[in-house]
């Protein structure tokens, strides 16, 4: 067991390496440089001071040792400045990382909890009403743009019908909870939606496939209650497959969570590296991206252990 | 057995592919929207409008005669702007899965035939990005400055290279699952006993692969190629959405929403129509690519 | 000069960090128009010497010649043409997306030969030959049964006029009433082609109907190679023996209680010494330690058995 996670952990260690120097490499080939929105306020820099510039911040270096700098660095904990903010990039980020995880959790709660009732309901009776009522809800949510479907929901809740605050985490000289659940609601409901289709898909095609295996079909003429076989028996092995799918969306619910955080205006991390981006902030946008990938690859390395948890086949 | 006609695989699936009503309902829905897009020109002439003209004097103008869903934010006609923009959003979906295909296609057949460390390499390639959040990475890719790459400024920022741009971007993260498949299709494939007597009778790699492996990979691919158009097309529209890909004056479904925050208030129908159309393509691409899978579904083979 | 001849075929496969020895020195030849029978147990190693013969299977040692010839690249793509294979399974040896004209030209277009009218010609003629109905070139092969798929595949066989076929367990997926009539086609042909053919097979019976000689694989180790009425009347080595008495025979009562007990061992793993000494009824301490040598057994120039205390 200790040998498999630290082989996986390595893994990730591994990949989370490669995806900084992809991402370093990617960020330096964006529009404009440092120098240059440094020298945007002053239009009297000569080339000369140009290029010392560029010397004094080494950007005249090849790329890999800039990247061995930026390296050694991080490691020690120091992600440099964010232009943007006049923080330090760690100073800007956690705050980010926390309200992103916050909104995150909860819609993954929300959407595994209904996509399960749901993909368990549909599986009972394939064909039946509920199973086609079902199917088209979970076509209708993979399908659908997420920005959009926000915007619906802005359009509904908080511009014809006035029941929900449009954006933000909170309103100002409010700091209740109840206000914050409120501002929570929209984001989390879109971002829910956008995941539940596909989850639901896969626990009822799991469960489909489960209900016709042998050990099912001997547990019902055990005599078993059709409440205990669908519960006990079925769901138990249907999770498997499920909890494979379910944790590598991680990188999927990351994608969303960007989208959503900058409909609603949610200070979150998706936000954040899409303002990063926008504003030149190559510190902070360059490692916002890798801790958007650190976040994603802990969810991976989660689902490979409650993998081996569930299935009694893995000794580990 | 005994039958007037060849009925190849093709026409079976076919046949069972008719008898799957969402299936069928879902392949007129997109015929329509071909048929609706493809009519930008025609209805912009008998409009007499010029959908890239500005005319900030009938901003946001409600329906009328002269303009069946009214003007957007610069006050060009809104429907042949959707239809306009449909174009370039249907073109990205299937030019991107095409590219993406075949990069695929490519890598899965190579890895799969030949096997070994080159197995071992893309497959754990492929695995790290599947786990990868993407759509950041996206944003990255759309916000390149193709200068730096070499490419002169002029190509740059025409809106050729701005389209072709998210084509390729879009392609380069959406190969990995049909790499996947059609890698565990040919390990299952190299060794059927048809591909070992062409191999026997002197058939090449090259042959092999082309004669044998990909015909028969295809079929199972057609349903991941189709679901992929779906994915794609909403990939395109939040690029464009959020400024990173399609850039107007060109317009696209996804760009057309890009002031959505002020669309909510003025003009919420505007708001409404692109996404509506994103929606309805991508729910029937899917409930294209689920009839096909009952079409092509091998325990309904013989 | 024969046909093909083995030279002390070795051939390992990687097993995890084992190496698994499926063929172990054999050596054999084949003459034209002959057929040889490699009869055994499944996992006997029969099949990887029909692969190795049909140039799927690379030796891990030993010689391969054909015509005389060693394999370089020259005899190789001869061979290609000359040495052909069909298989078990009819179901899986013709490609579903050709249709059946396709898939009988197919060595044809692979090695070049002729026009594409050309072989879409000899496709219909060697369709007729195989006894396969008129109208099945257009067709593709989930409208045919088992057994006219296994014609299709003795045509495509055919295709490129052959020398040598290679049928790998032909029969042992089709019904008995089938069985009798592709063994007919095999025999017609093999009368008006002067073909050879190395036929795979573990039901004796069959072999005793068509082989001209048997070679018997145990372990992958060559244990007898004689001609068919020889190996049928007098058999030589101790396993032999327990194949032919464990061939059920009509007029006698009963299946005779199995003569040899246990099972075959790994070939992960193989016995030291004869590999056979584990289930030999005859076993004595020599066959422990010393493998013996496959030769003429006393008396008997023509069948060449691998035993210490051969009859």
């Amino acid at each position: 067991m200790t040998r498999f996670i630290l082989a996986r952990c390595g893994q990730s260690a591994l990949v989370l390496l490669v995806m900084s120097f992809v991402i370093y490499s990617l960020i330096g080939l964006m529009p404009g440089d440092p120098i240059d929105v440094m020298i945007a306020s002053n239009p009297g820099a000569t080339p000369e001071v140009v290029a010392h510039l560029r010397a004094i911040y080494g950007l005249d270096q090849p790329i890999l040792l800039r990247y061995g700098h930026w390296l050694a660095a991080a490691l020690r904990g120091d992600f440099g400045y964010s232009r943007t903010h006049a923080q330090p990039v760690l100073t800007v980020l956690l705050p980010a990382l926390l309200q992103t995880c916050k909104l995150m959790l909860t819609s993954f709660v929300v959407s595994v909890v209904l996509a399960f009732a749901l993909g368990v309901w549909a599986s009972l009776k394939p064909g039946g009403v509920a199973d086609s009522i079902i199917s088209l809800f979970a076509f209708a949510g993979i399908s659908v743009p997420v920005f959009w479907l926000a915007l619906v929901l802005i359009l509904v809740f908080a511009v014809t019908w006035h029941v929900l605050p449009a954006s933000g985490i909170g309103t100002f000289g409010d700091g209740g909870v109840t206000d914050q659940l409120r501002h929570l609601i929209l984001p989390v409901t879109t971002l829910a939606l956008a995941n539940i289709g596909s989850f639901t898909r896969f626990i009822r095609a799991a469960m489909i496939e489960t209900m016709r295996m042998d050990h099912i079909r001997t547990a019902r003429a055990k005599g078993a209650g059709e409440r205990r076989v669908v519960l006990v028996h079925a769901l138990r092995n249907a999770m498997i497959p499920v909890v494979t799918v379910i944790a590598l969306s991680f990188g999927g619910l990351f994608s969303g969570a960007l989208i959503t955080e900058t409909m609603f205006a949610q200070p979150g991390m998706g936000k954040m590296i899409y303002d990063a981006i926008l504003g030149n902030d190559f510190n902070l946008a360059l490692t916002g991206l890798l801790f958007a990938t650190l976040v994603t690859l802990l969810g991976n390395l989660l689902a490979d252990l409650a993998y081996g948890w569930l299935d009694p086949r893995i000794k580990l | 057995m005994r039958r007037d006609r060849a009925v190849s695989p093709w026409q079976l699936r076919w046949r069972r592919f008719r008898a799957h009503r969402t299936g069928m309902g879902s392949l007129a829905v997109l015929l329509l929207l071909v048929l609706f897009v493809a009519s930008a020109h025609p209805v912009a002439w008998w409009l007499a409008v010029d959908p890239y003209e500005t005319d900030l004097l009938s901003q946001y103008a409600p329906p009328s005669a002269a303009h069946p869903l009214g003007t957007d934010d610069a006050g060009r006609d809104e429907l042949v702007r959707l239809m306009l923009g449909g174009q370039i959003s249907l073109l990205v979906g299937v030019l991107a899965t095409a590219v993406g295909s075949v990069i695929g296609l490519t890598i899965g057949v190579i890895s799969g035939y030949f096997g070994r460390r080159l197995d071992a390499v893309l497959m754990r390639f492929t695995d790290g990005m599947i786990a990868l959040p993407l759509l950041p990475l996206l944003i990255v890719l759309g916000a390149l400055d193709l200068t730096k790459l070499g490419f002169s400024a002029e190509f740059a920022h025409s809106a050729a290279a701005g389209f072709w741009r998210v084509v390729i971007i879009v392609a380069l993260v959406d190969w990995t699952g049909i790499a996947r498949l059609t890698r565990a299709a040919t390990l299952s494939l190299k060794e059927r006993d048809y591909v070992r007597s062409a191999r026997a009778s002197g058939g090449r790699p090259a042959y092999i692969m082309t004669a044998h492996i990909l015909p028969n990979v295809a079929t199972p691919l057609i349903v991941a190629v189709t679901l992929t158009v779906g994915r794609v097309i909403l990939f395109e529209s939040v690029l464009s959405f959020l400024g990173f890909g399609i850039v107007a004056p060109t317009p696209s479904w996804g760009n057309m929403l890009n002031n959505a925050q002020e669309l909510v208030t003025t003009a919420p129908a505007l708001a409404i129509y692109p996404g509506l159309l994103i929606f309805i393509t991508v729910i029937a691409v899917n409930f294209l690519g689920d009839g096909l899978q009952h079409a092509f579904d091998p325990r309904s083979e013989r | 000069m024969s046909l093909v001849a083995l030279d002390d075929i070795r051939v390992q496969f990687p097993a995890g960090r084992r190496t698994l020895t499926a063929v172990d020195g054999v050596s054999l030849d084949i003459g034209a128009g002959e057929t040889l029978a490699l009869a055994g147990e499944s996992g006997s190693g029969k099949s990887t010497i029909g692969n190795v013969v049909a140039g799927l299977q690379r030796p891990t040692a030993g010689t391969m010649r054909f015509r005389g010839k060693p394999m370089d690249k020259a005899t190789t793509r001869q061979a290609q043409r000359a040495i052909q294979i069909i298989f078990q399974d009819p179901f899986g040896a013709l490609d579903p997306r050709m249709p059946v004209s396709s898939i009988i030209a197919e060595p044809l277009l692979i090695q070049r030969i002729g026009t594409a009218a050309e072989r879409a010609e000899r496709a219909a003629d060697l369709a007729g030959q195989v006894g396969l109905p008129r109208d099945a070139l257009n067709r593709y092969p989930h409208e045919f049964s088992g057994g006219q798929r296994q014609r299709i595949a003795i045509a495509r066989a055919l295709a490129p006029d052959p020398a040598l076929v290679v049928a790998d367990e032909p029969l042992s997926a089709l019904d008995v009433s089938i069985q009798s009539q592709i063994l007919n086609v095999l025999g017609a042909l093999q009368r008006a082609r002067g073909l050879a053919y190395l036929f795979i097979s573990h039901d004796l019976a069959v072999v005793n109907h068509l082989a001209d000689r048997v070679a018997v694989l145990y372990l992958g180790r060559l244990v007898e190679v004689a001609p068919r009425a020889d190996l049928f009347g007098t058999p030589s080595h101790p396993y032999t023996m327990a194949l032919l008495e464990a061939m059920p025979r009509i007029g006698r009562r009963h299946r005779r209680a199995a003569v040899i007990g246990g099972e075959m061992p790994s070939p992960l793993d193989p016995p030291p010494g004869c590999v056979f000494h584990t289930r030999c009824p005859k076993v004595r301490e020599i066959c422990r330690v010393e493998a013996p040598v496959l030769e003429p057994a006393p008396g008997r120039p023509g069948q060449r058995a691998a035993c210490h205390f051969k009859e």
